[in-house]
């Protein structure tokens, strides 16, 4: 896989938040996104994700734009974002459930709650979840909807240290099995190799 | 179809589990047509006449009571997001959502709709054109109710804006679906009003899942 950004740029509202971005990730890459609030972290993640269209630049994936094919572009990416979209009414279980329906039932429920050991919380409605227990079951998606691609938006939230060392290993796992990440976060991620990619709010350009 | 078949359950399941919203149109329903009878006085042949006109305009009301969440409460735990990159197109997501509102909503209304006809005293020759009306009518008003709760997800306090968008977009379904069992009560052909309102179904169903999903992108962004 040969993910590559070309010269993005990001204007919300009538703000640029950042211009003429570019930075590429292979099979096996971490991309660690830097910078302060507002400075376009969350909105970068969302143009890769697709859910966001940049102002300009091009997106492309083994050299083939995502405008001449955006099935393969979409079914390349999985996104976790800063919500955790759990219906409070369903099991954890139910919730994995539906995703893994959805997302063409690869991998399996127990094996991606045995990950972020909610094995034993399946059954547990979601709505008496801590924030930590609801990220971790936003996490597990990750392996009822596996792509090449994670897009991770500040994964750690609410996480405990254990929680977040399975997050590691997870990473960890999924780069060696040819996947790649990128990653936005405040906090240190311990991504052995990683890029680092500092974007400085209305700066043009980042710092790969 | 699976894709589709996997969001209209789920839709329906969690509305089901989360109880109320099927009960809460019904009850509004129900409390809406007895107050006509308080408000026009008992008189037989007034409330007969009528009847089609208020039980059609309460149902477009309980309709919409629970359209606001359609869309919103996806947009709201990042589950649109998920939506939006599934492999299932957006204009399907739209229609089952749609059709799962219609399952909880159109179709508890089509149930009790022939008792409050009879409350409000519609002859009897009129209450199979109601429900006829009702079955080919409802989904008219899920689905354009679907338009306008992509277009609102995104707007807070967006129901009052809601019902500004939808209730113009409801009044061919009312015209044609009173006009309908107000002809086959006076002896009439109802078949061709019956027709029409089949029509706005049916352009419904190709409009509404085509601009609600233009506007869920609008609103994701």
């Amino acid at each position: 896989m040969h993910f590559a950004a070309k010269d993005v740029t990001c204007i919300r509202g009538d703000r640029l938040v950042f211009a003429d971005l570019s930075f590429s990730l292979h099979s096996g890459d971490a991309l660690v996104l830097r910078g302060r609030n507002g400075s376009g972290k969350s909105s970068l993640l969302r143009i890769v994700a697709g859910l966001l269209e940049p102002a300009a630049g091009s997106l492309s994936l083994d050299a083939v734009d995502r405008a001449a094919d955006p099935d393969r572009f979409r079914d390349a990416v999985a996104y976790v974002g800063h919500l955790d979209p759990l219906k409070s009414v369903l099991s954890i279980a139910e919730n994995l459930d539906f995703w893994w329906r959805l997302y063409g039932r690869q991998g399996t429920i127990d094996a991606a709650l045995a990950r972020f050991g909610l094995s034993d919380l399946a059954t547990i409605p979601a709505r008496y979840l801590s924030a930590g227990q609801r990220r971790r079951v936003t996490l597990a998606r990750l392996f009822v909807a596996p792509a090449p691609l994670w897009l991770l938006d500040e994964p750690t939230t609410g996480l405990d240290t254990a929680s977040i060392a399975a997050l590691v290993a997870a990473i960890a796992e999924h780069r060696g099995g040819g996947g790649a990440v990128m990653v936005a976060t405040h906090i240190d991620v311990d991504a052995p190799g990683h890029q680092t990619l500092v974007l400085d709010a209305g700066a043009a350009g980042g710092t790969p | 179809m699976n894709g589709f078949l996997t969001v209209l359950g789920h839709d329906v399941g969690l509305a089901y589990r989360q109880g109320g919203a099927a009960l809460l149109a019904v009850a509004f329903f129900v409390v809406v047509v007895t107050l006509f009878p308080l408000g026009v006085g008992p008189e037989s042949e007034i409330l007969a006449r009528i009847s089609a006109g208020v039980v059609w305009t309460a149902a477009l009301l309980a309709a919409l009571l629970s359209l606001d969440r359609m869309f919103q409460a996806d947009l709201e735990d990042g589950s649109l997001d998920l939506l939006a990159m599934s492999p299932v197109p957006m204009a399907a997501v739209v229609l089952a959502k749609c059709a799962a509102h219609w399952i909880t909503t159109g179709l508890p209304l089509i149930v009790a709709a022939p008792v409050l006809a009879i409350l409000m005293q519609m002859p009897i020759e009129g209450l199979p054109v109601l429900l006829a009306s009702m079955l080919l009518g409802t989904p008219a008003l899920s689905l354009l109710g679907g338009i306008g709760a992509a277009l609102t997800a995104g707007i807070r306090r967006g129901g009052v804006l809601l019902s500004l968008l939808v209730l113009p977009l409801y009044i061919p379904v009312l015209i044609f679906a009173v006009a309908a069992v107000d002809a086959s009560i006076g002896g009439l052909a109802a078949r061709p009003h019956l027709l029409l309102l089949a029509a706005v179904t049916l352009v419904s169903s190709v409009i509404a899942p085509i601009a609600g999903a233009a506007a869920i992108r609008l609103a994701l962004e």
